[in-house]
């Protein structure tokens, strides 16, 4: 019998930005879900959590493999979606991820991206929004063992912040061990356009309309292709508003 | 239809607030087209912003009614919802957000706002595809972001498609004609006769207040009164003929 793992405290750079006190009414955690997909195999999937909660994935991608990842993350109190991927010669794995905090909620996306071998490709677009007093927060880390060249790894990070009360952390992290290497990381965190949304009520869109519609888009560029998912995202969004 | 008074507005600068209209008067009736011409730097553009109500544009004196109803009392989305139409001098790029998407729900906002039930798809549908023939602009364009990509001058033309299918009351144009080549400003200004000149099909409660330069757009767009505006306020007021004096004679000759 294996004695349950403690709670996490925020020295664990994983756990940094939680909501601990949050966290621990979800104490002990189920056990991760591993998806193995096999040499050449394709494997979709969408993750919608929209009332909250911590969910942990873990991917085995083997030669050749190619996963693509949609995630719409919020709600709740405390929202977290936990992404660890292993990748072989020449796999694939592109993430979409929003997620939408309002309140006093908090909301993180983390990944931890593995190039264990050469050729493989990593592309993550993450798009957050944070209203009231919220917070969301990504971490996300590549890391690229030696010998793994040619690996080409993404990372586009932009925040939306919605009141001067909340906050929005992104923290891209590399970690290469190998030469050739393609790593492209951007990070933005803003606030809506005033302009465009004076232009919105000028052609009388009042004003939680024109900010949804714009934040609407402004996630839909991490859900391209999941058109289900932007639908549910501005249920989200007008409850952060 | 739009009676301004003594309209004194300052616009939030640098270095604390700069007053920019010093005492305007205006009044413009249904059917008339109105043209305000002026310098640079007369506060031409302040005028469309603040009867428009955008942030940082501040009224420190003076009334405007439209349509009897206090303007300056109402939220940006409330005067367009009155029939208040502002055209940009620079429209402004919203990527990610449809021409097509962004027009429906405003038209249905402004239809909510006096208790109308909201246009089918379908029904926009129509009413965009014969705006948008009227200005020469192919719907392919609409389906596209709001003015991303867009050219200077189908950006204006854009501009005049919403403005179509909004239906506003009073239009004031900014600067509508910078940025457009002969084919574009002819089409913009039959546009604009097209769709805010009195009509059977448009109704007798229509009227127009150009902000330009230039006489070319009102060579398309026949105002019934031009006005000078210069430090403020209006300094000259007169027919058709007086914009021709400017062009001829500039400003400082005119307003001398």
């Amino acid at each position: 019998m294996s004695a349950a793992l403690p709670l996490p405290t925020r020295r664990q750079e994983d756990w940094r930005y939680a909501d601990l006190a949050a966290l621990e009414k979800l104490w002990p955690l189920p056990v991760a879900e591993v998806i193995d997909v096999g040499a050449g195999e394709t494997y979709t999937r969408a993750i919608v959590q929209t009332g909250g909660g911590v969910t942990q994935l873990a991917l085995n991608l083997a030669k050749g493999a190619s996963a693509s990842i949609h995630v719409l993350n919020g709600g709740g109190e405390y929202a977290r979606v936990e992404i660890s991927v292993d990748l072989a010669e020449g796999a694939s794995f592109t993430l979409g991820a929003a997620q939408i905090a309002g309140g006093a909620a908090t909301a993180e996306i983390v990944t931890n991206l593995r190039h264990n071998a050469p050729n493989a490709t990593s592309k993550q677009v993450v798009r957050s929004v944070a209203g009231g007093h919220a917070s969301a927060s990504y971490l996300g880390k590549v890391y690229v063992a030696p010998g793994a060249d040619g690996t080409d790894g993404g990372q586009s990070v932009r925040a939306m912040l919605l009141s001067r009360s909340a906050t929005a952390n992104a923290r891209p992290e590399l970690e290469i061990h190998a030469d050739d290497v393609k790593c492209a990381h951007g990070c933005a965190i803003g606030e809506l356009d005033a302009n465009g949304l004076f232009y919105l009520a000028a052609r009388g869109l009042p004003p939680e309309a024109a900010k949804a519609l714009m934040l609407q888009a402004f996630v839909a560029e991490a859900l391209d292709g999941a058109d289900a998912l932007q639908e549910q995202a501005l249920a989200l969004l007008e409850a952060a508003l | 239809m739009l009676k301004i008074e003594n309209l004194s507005a300052t616009v939030a600068a640098a270095a604390g607030h700069r007053q920019i209209l010093k005492g305007l008067s205006l009044t413009i009736n249904a059917g008339e087209v109105h043209a305000i011409m002026g310098p640079n730097g007369a506060g031409k553009s302040t005028l469309g912003y603040t009867l428009g109500g955008r942030p940082g544009y501040e009224v420190t004196g003076g009334e405007v009614t439209f349509d009897g109803q206090d303007l300056l009392a109402l939220a940006p989305h409330e005067r367009a919802a009155a029939g208040l139409f502002l055209g940009f001098q620079y429209p402004v790029e919203i990527p990610g957000v449809s021409n097509l998407q962004f027009l429906r729900e405003a038209l249905n906002a402004q239809r909510k706002y006096h208790d109308l039930p909201p246009l089918s798809g379908a029904e926009f549908l129509r009413l965009a595809r014969e705006k948008s023939a009227l200005l020469k602009m192919d719907m392919e364009m609409l389906k596209r972001p709001v003015n991303v990509g867009f050219s200077g001058g189908e950006k204006k033309r854009a501009e005049m498609v919403q403005m179509g299918i909004l239906g506003p009351k009073l239009a004031i144009l900014d600067e509508t004609d910078s940025g457009l080549d002969i084919d574009a400003l002819r089409i913009c200004g039959e546009g604009i006769n097209a769709i805010m000149r009195p009509s059977e099909t448009n109704g007798p409660d229509k009227a127009v207040l150009l902000i330009t330069h230039y006489q070319r757009l009102l060579d398309y767009v026949k105002p019934d009164f031009v006005h000078v505006l210069a430090g403020g306020r209006i300094v000259k007021s007169g027919g058709p003929e007086l914009a021709l004096e400017l062009e001829e004679a500039g400003y400082e000759a005119v307003v001398a």
